[in-house]
């Protein structure tokens, strides 16, 4: 290498120089003793890297978690030892269950000191053996800029995820010679199976009635184009999971949304007509399948995947195809020949024919009340194809999930596959620095109870984050099953808290409103998306509202709930 | 339910054992033995597990194997052409009367006597583990002291060889 690029620089520049070089722009953290010096190093380096302070560990942790989702780069968190690293856990674990690019660097007790139990010390490489794709303990200054590429590198590869490096105090301060190299690339994929391609083909050819089945992986590929192109070639329609979502725009009459336990009746039904369904990036999750033993037993599977450990995973599948899912899936495309199916099609418009029907009937018993379906029509006409929308978990992601419309590619954030309620408000937060968007945060008095501390963040910055709080006074979703399978026993679902959220955004230096009908919801949510901060409308719903359709669990889609009316029969 | 041995090439990195056995645990598989040991590359150790599974069981853990990152090659042994062995050290109580006893089974088995007092001998047993279970079998009556073995490692026949 040029001699003159050789410089001796400490653990702690080389940690923020190789950050820059692989194109990091923004993190987030907290600092502690035992980040002193990184941070330091950031601040002689806040013109190349900006750090987001969060109110809390965890509030980082999904922050570079939402900033992944709506850039496709990989979200950095910095947090100290002991407490700071174990506040990541959580969201750590919500990246990898997902699938997002992360890197995590921590700060440790000096070498010296390691397994002594001294102050603020935690085997975090350990705690998080099970929830990082991989992680390292760095011990020597000189690999420490190498297992920071390599870090990347593992994170966006092939199936992305978080990655964990653990730098103990001496390592920071010790120095070596550093020389800047490229950005690093993902590792090569596999190369598909040339016999399966040809297996799917000839599948897909003799299919009447094709379903693609979307996930987070076609989400995170950017396949918008590729699966429209494929659904009107082969005449076929798509389905999603949660993670699905934000891939195709809603308005694609092709796109039939969200299927499973909470999926929309259209999508769920002619799924379950299907005689083949292509799994595009998808894990085939209990949510989706209900019972393993009577899903699709009469349908042909065919699985692309990233990972080659889910193929058959939770579903047998009749040709799994590992590899670049871009690649194999226009493999497939290029070699199909078009085709016309029209009985599937009319089929498939008689589901959605019905599905009105059941939206219409809905409708007609909530005049005068403020639904959650009324909240997201007003959200849909005032929002516009670039705002974010995030949400927690609970009723109202499902709600989300359900009447939201997409247009655009990664404007969507969502804990799917851990299910963290308390994720939104970071997330929302790193979703809003990335997209520079005005973010629109779908939570519940529960799930917002959880890290509201991150308003101040969300403050300090001044970031436009809408903070729709659909509040029903209870946990929504666990009261939900409460009602179906508990016999309405409701034990530790009803919050009854005194909490006024106009006045806790006011403490904050937000804004905040209260509404009560669907028009003030409308007028305040108007003024909110203007607003340039955050703004929480406290918007109040009746506690018995259910997330309908609703698939029992491990049931099977013909025990598919479609109305409340169904279920007082039942 | 059938027994598989699979073998791992490993990097030999900090924690990779950790790494294996942990992924283990999460997925929930149960694994009958697992060794380690460093290859005539000192960069790489050689992993060998045996689990008792099903089909299913059989490709998962595979696969899961080689999604780790520092694992750099799996390879199920197929029993037709695989080669295993075993060893225990076994320790039992003598007396006058068994000890030609013992002498007499470790010499059928192959064995050999590696300690030797008043008291107790201490056998070194080698082969594959059915021998060494029929081993402690005979060896029961007489008064187990203690004993240890080392779980099974396999190569396959011939000249075949895993690329690292």
């Amino acid at each position: 290498m040029e001699q003159n690029c050789i410089k001796k620089m400490t653990g702690s520049k080389i940690v923020i120089q190789t950050l820059i070089e692989q194109g990091v722009t923004d993190v987030f953290g907290y600092p502690g003793g035992q980040v002193l010096s990184i941070y330091d190093e950031l601040y002689k380096a806040q013109d190349s890297i900006r750090h987001i302070l969060t109110a809390h560990e965890q509030g980082a942790a999904h922050g570079a978690d939402g900033y992944s989702r709506v850039t496709g780069k990989v979200g950095v968190v910095i947090a100290t030892s002991g407490p700071g690293a174990t506040n990541l856990v959580t969201g750590i674990a919500t990246a990898m269950l997902d699938s997002i690019p992360m890197v995590a660097i921590t700060g440790n007790v000096p070498s010296s000191m390691i397994g002594k139990d001294g102050f603020q010390e935690v085997n975090i490489t350990g705690v998080t053996l099970p929830i990082t794709k991989h992680n390292y303990f760095v011990s020597d200054v000189t690999e420490l800029a190498d297992i920071i590429r390599e870090a990347f590198q593992i994170a966006k590869s092939g199936r992305p995820g978080p990655v964990l490096i653990d730098i103990p105090k001496d390592v920071q301060m010790a120095e070596c010679e550093f020389v800047s190299k490229e950005m690093v690339t993902p590792f090569p994929a596999e190369e598909a199976n040339e016999s399966c391609i040809e297996e799917a083909v000839r599948l897909i050819h003799q299919s009447k009635r094709p379903y693609l089945y979307i996930g987070g992986g076609a989400a995170g590929a950017g396949m918008t184009e590729a699966i429209m192109e494929f659904a009107e070639k082969i005449d076929g329609f798509i389905g999603c999971s949660l993670m699905g979502l934000s891939t195709l725009p809603n308005s694609y009459p092709r796109f039939l949304g969200m299927q499973g336990m909470h999926g929309r009746y259209a999508s769920s039904m002619a799924k379950k007509e299907a005689d083949l369904i292509i799994g595009i990036g998808v894990r085939f999750s209990d949510r989706a399948t209900g019972n393993v033993k009577k899903y699709a037993v009469d349908a042909k599977i065919i699985q692309l995947d990233a990972d080659l450990s889910e193929i058959n995973k939770n579903v047998k599948v009749d040709v799994g195809i590992v590899g670049d899912l871009v690649s194999s899936f226009s493999e497939i495309s290029n070699r199909c020949r078009k085709k016309k199916r029209p009985q599937w099609n009319a089929l498939v418009e008689k589901l959605k024919q019905k599905e009105m029907q059941i939206g219409e009937e809905t409708e007609k018993n909530s005049e005068g009340i403020m639904t959650p379906k009324k909240i997201f029509d007003v959200m849909n006409r005032k929002k516009d194809e670039n705002t974010v929308i995030v949400t927690d978990v609970g009723q109202h992601q499902m709600w989300t999930a359900q009447y939201v419309h997409f247009e655009r590619a990664r404007r969507f954030a969502t804990s799917g596959g851990l299910g963290t309620m308390g994720y939104g408000l970071g997330a929302a937060i790193g979703a809003q620095i990335a997209s520079k968007e005005t973010t629109v945060l779908v939570t519940g008095d529960g799930s917002f109870g959880m890290n509201l501390n991150e308003l101040a963040t969300a403050v300090s910055y001044q970031l436009p984050i809408v903070i729709v709080l659909m509040n029903n006074g209870v946990l929504g979703m666990v009261r939900q099953w409460q009602t179906l399978f508990y016999e309405k026993r409701y034990s530790n679902t009803v919050l009854n808290r005194k909490t006024d959220f106009v006045k806790l955004a006011d403490a904050f230096g937000a804004k905040g409103k209260r509404v009560q009908t669907i028009e003030e919801f409308e007028m305040a949510f108007e003024e909110a998306m203007k607003y340039d901060g955050p703004f929480l409308i406290d918007t109040v719903i009746d506690m018995d509202e259910l997330v309908l359709p609703m698939l029992p669990p491990g049931g099977s889609i013909d025990e598919v709930i479609v109305s409340k009316e169904q279920e007082d029969e039942e | 339910m059938k027994r598989f041995v699979i073998a791992v090439y490993v990097e030999n990195k900090y924690g990779v054992l950790a790494r294996v056995s942990g992924m283990f645990m999460r997925r929930g598989f149960n694994i009958n033995s697992l060794t380690v040991g460093e290859t005539d590359d000192p960069n790489y150790s050689r992993i060998t597990v045996t689990i008792n599974g099903d089909e299913y069981a059989r490709e998962q853990l595979i696969n899961q194997l080689k999604k780790l990152h520092n694992v750099k090659q799996v390879k199920l042994l197929e029993n037709e052409i695989t080669v295993e062995r075993e060893l225990m050290l076994i320790k039992v109580k003598t007396t006058p009367e068994n000890r030609s006893e013992v002498m007499a089974a470790t010499e059928i088995y192959r064995a050999k006597i590696i300690d030797y007092n008043t008291n107790t001998m201490c056998v070194e047993v080698t082969g594959e583990p059915s021998k060494i279970n029929a081993f402690i079998e005979v060896m029961k009556p007489l008064g187990i002291v203690e004993m240890c073995r080392t779980g099974v490692v396999a190569l396959e026949r011939g000249i075949s060889m895993m690329e690292k």
